[in-house]
C-alpha cells in the first residue's frame, strides 16, 4: 500500500487542509474528490456545497459532475442558485472554496478564461463559471492544480479569479471579500503566501520531491520557506478510501 | 384551457429566427429535444443564453444556428472543452460567434433583474477580476445609502425560455424537484415560455403539492409532453446522466465531419424526440433508470 501516485498524494494533501473547515464549496474534479475525502477520513462533519444549488450533500457515489444527481438525494437542502450564491456565498457563510487554474501568477490570481489575446484566443478556455465569486467571497481559498511552467506563468493572459492581485494590501483595498488563497496544493508540494509581500512561497515538499524539481515547473525565482516542511505520506486508511470508494475506475493512478 | 402541442409546433410558433432563447437547465432539465428540433427546423443568428452552454449550444452552434453566445462556462462539464464553440470562436468555423460573458452570479443576477422587472441587479463579485474589461454591460455604480460601489448587470430578457420539467398540467402548471438551476428566473424573465414536461399530470396532482410548484400556467405559452426530452442530461427520479454520451461527445465534437455525420443520424434523420428515444435503445434507457428514493410525505391540513 505503500505505492500511491502524484495525484493520490495531492488528493490526500488537500482532503488534509480541511481539517477545521464547517463548510465548503465544491468544485469539479480534483476538489470534488477531495472534499469527499475529508468527509469521510479529517472532517465527517464537513458540510458540502456545489454551485448546482445543493448545501449538505452526502454524495453516495463519487459526482461525475457538480450537478450529478447524487448530490441532491439524501442532501440537507436544495435550492435555486440564485440563493445559493446570494445566501451562502455572498453572505460569507462558507468557510473554504476550492479552485483549480490554467495559469497562476505568483499572488495567486487565476485564469480559466483564454490563453493569448482576450478577442483573438489561441486557446478559449471554459472562462468563470462560479470561480470569480467563490474567490472573493469565501473565507479562505485552497488552490490545486499540477506544476507546469505554462500553468505557473510570471503573468497571466486574463485575471478570471482574483488571488492578492499585485500583492502587498491591493486585495484588502477592494473592500468586503475573503482572505484570499491560503494556499497552492500541487503534485510535487504545498506553497504558501507570505503575510506582507503576499507572495507564493513553497512551504511543503511531498516524500521524494526537492526544491530543484519543483522551481523547474515555476517560472519565476521561486521563494523558500527557511524552515521546508515534509508532507506525511498518504495513510493506507486515506489510500483504502480513495481507491475503493472515490476513485474505483483507477483514473488517479494513471 | 390546454396549451398541449407537439414540440415542432411549438419551436415552429415561438422561435423565430434572430430570437433571444434560453434552454436552461443547470446540468439537471437540460432540454435537448427542444435543442434537437430547432436545428432540425434551421432556425438562424440566434443569442443563445445559458450560463453553461454544454453539449446542446455545442450543437446548436456546429448546426449554424447560433451568432452570439451569453454565458459564464463554456465547457463540457466534467470531460473538457466545447470542440464546437471553441472551433467557432477561435477559428471562425463555421462561421464566427460573438461572445458575452459574465461569470456564473452575474449572468444569475441577469436573469433576476430580467424576471423582476428591475433595471439592474447589483452583486459583489468581478472585483479584480478582468471581466468586467472585456464586458462593457458590467458596471459600477456608488451605493445610494453609504459608501463604496457595488457592480451591477442589466436584465436578460429572452424571448422565449424553454424549460424542462418532471411534471406539468396541460395548462402549464409545473413542478420540479432536484437541481432548480436557474429555471424559475429564465422563465419569469422571458417574454414566451415553453414547458416541457416528461409527464402530463391533472391539475388536482399540482394542487396537492403546491410548494413544489415553480412556474405557473400564468406565464406559459406551450406545453410539450416529451419524455427522456433532457438525455443525455438528466431528470432526477427518472433518468441518470448520461455520463458516457458526454464523454463520447469529446470525440464526436473533435473534427465538424464526425460532427456533422452526428447530427445527420441523431437530429436531421429523425423526426422527433419519440424516434431518438427508439433509437437509443432499451438498453441505455435501462441503464440509466436509478433506484427508488421517496420524499416523506408532508400534510398540508384541510381548512373548511
Amino acid at each position: 500500500m505503500n505505492d500511491y501516485t502524484a495525484s493520490e498524494m495531492m488528493i490526500v494533501a488537500a482532503a488534509r487542509m480541511l481539517a477545521d473547515a464547517r463548510v465548503v464549496f465544491v468544485g469539479i474534479g480534483l476538489p470534488n474528490i477531495a472534499c469527499n475525502l475529508a468527509q469521510r477520513t479529517v472532517a465527517p462533519r464537513l458540510e458540502l456545497i456545489y454551485e448546482s444549488g445543493v448545501y449538505g450533500a452526502r454524495p453516495a457515489r463519487l459526482p461525475l459532475s457538480i450537478g450529478d444527481p447524487c448530490l441532491v438525494s439524501g442532501a440537507v437542502g436544495v435550492m435555486p442558485i440564485s440563493q445559493l450564491l446570494q445566501y451562502y456565498l455572498q453572505r460569507g457563510l462558507i468557510d473554504v472554496g476550492f479552485l483549480g487554474a490554467a495559469q497562476i501568477d505568483r499572488y495567486g490570481n487565476l485564469n480559466t478564461t483564454v490563453i493569448g489575446d482576450y478577442q483573438q484566443p489561441k486557446v478559449r478556455l471554459p472562462g468563470s463559471g462560479g470561480a470569480c465569486e467563490i474567490a472573493l467571497m469565501c473565507r479562505r481559498v485552497l488552490i490545486i492544480t499540477r506544476l507546469s511552467r505554462r500553468t505557473f506563468v510570471e503573468k497571466l493572459d486574463f485575471v478570471t479569479s482574483p488571488g492578492f492581485l499585485e500583492g502587498g494590501d491591493a486585495r484588502a483595498r477592494l473592500g468586503r471579500y475573503g482572505e484570499g488563497p491560503a494556499a497552492v496544493i500541487t503534485d510535487m508540494g504545498i506553497f504558501r503566501f507570505d503575510r506582507i509581500t503576499r507572495e507564493m512561497f513553497l512551504a511543503s515538499l511531498y516524500p521524494g520531491c526537492t526544491v530543484e524539481r519543483v522551481q523547474e515547473q515555476v517560472s519565476w525565482p521561486l521563494r523558500v520557506a527557511d524552515r521546508l516542511g515534509t508532507v506525511a505520506p498518504p495513510a493506507e486508511e486515506e489510500l483504502r478510501i480513495l481507491r475503493q470508494e472515490l476513485d474505483p475506475a483507477g483514473r488517479l493512478r494513471m | 384551457m390546454s396549451k398541449l402541442t407537439t414540440m415542432r409546433e411549438a419551436i415552429a410558433a415561438l422561435v423565430h429566427d434572430g430570437d433571444c432563447v434560453a434552454i436552461e437547465g443547470f446540468t439537471h432539465l437540460i432540454c435537448f429535444a427542444a435543442g434537437h428540433e430547432i436545428i432540425r427546423q434551421r432556425k438562424r443568428d440566434l443569442v443563445l443564453c445559458r450560463l453553461t452552454p454544454d453539449l446542446i449550444y455545442d450543437q446548436m452552434v456546429a448546426a449554424g444556428c447560433a451568432r452570439k453566445l451569453i454565458f459564464s462556462y463554456l465547457g463540457n462539464p466534467g470531460v473538457g472543452s466545447l470542440h464546437a464553440v471553441r472551433r467557432a470562436v477561435e477559428r471562425g468555423i463555421p462561421a464566427p460567434l460573438e461572445l458575452e460573458e459574465y461569470t456564473h452570479f452575474g449572468m444569475v443576477a441577469r436573469y433576476i433583474a430580467g424576471a423582476a422587472g428591475l433595471p439592474f441587479y447589483p452583486l459583489h463579485t468581478f472585483a479584480g477580476s478582468d471581466l468586467p474589461r472585456v464586458n462593457p454591460l458590467i458596471r459600477r455604480v456608488e451605493n445610494p445609502y453609504g459608501s463604496g460601489a457595488v457592480y451591477v448587470v442589466p436584465p436578460l430578457h429572452p424571448d422565449v425560455a424553454i424549460i424542462h420539467v418532471q411534471r406539468a398540467d396541460q395548462e402549464g402548471n409545473a413542478q420540479i424537484w432536484g437541481l432548480l438551476g436557474v429555471q424559475v428566473e429564465a422563465a419569469f424573465a422571458a417574454q414566451h415560455v415553453i414547458v416541457v414536461a416528461e409527464e402530463i399530470v391533472d391539475e388536482a396532482v399540482i394542487r396537492a403539492d403546491p410548494n413544489r410548484t415553480v412556474i405557473p400556467a400564468l406565464i406559459v405559452d406551450a406545453v410539450v409532453h416529451e419524455p427522456f426530452g433532457a438525455h443525455p442530461s438528466y431528470v432526477q427520479g427518472y433518468y441518470d446522466r448520461d455520463t458516457e454520451a458526454y464523454i463520447a461527445w469529446d470525440a464526436i465534437s473533435r473534427e465538424p465531419e464526425t460532427l456533422q455525420q452526428w447530427l445527420d443520424e441523431w437530429v436531421y434523420g429523425l423526426s422527433g424526440r419519440a424516434e431518438y428515444v427508439e433509437k437509443l435503445g432499451g438498453q441505455v434507457w435501462q441503464r440509466l433508470k436509478p433506484g427508488d428514493a421517496w420524499s416523506g410525505r408532508v400534510n398540508y391540513g384541510r381548512y373548511c
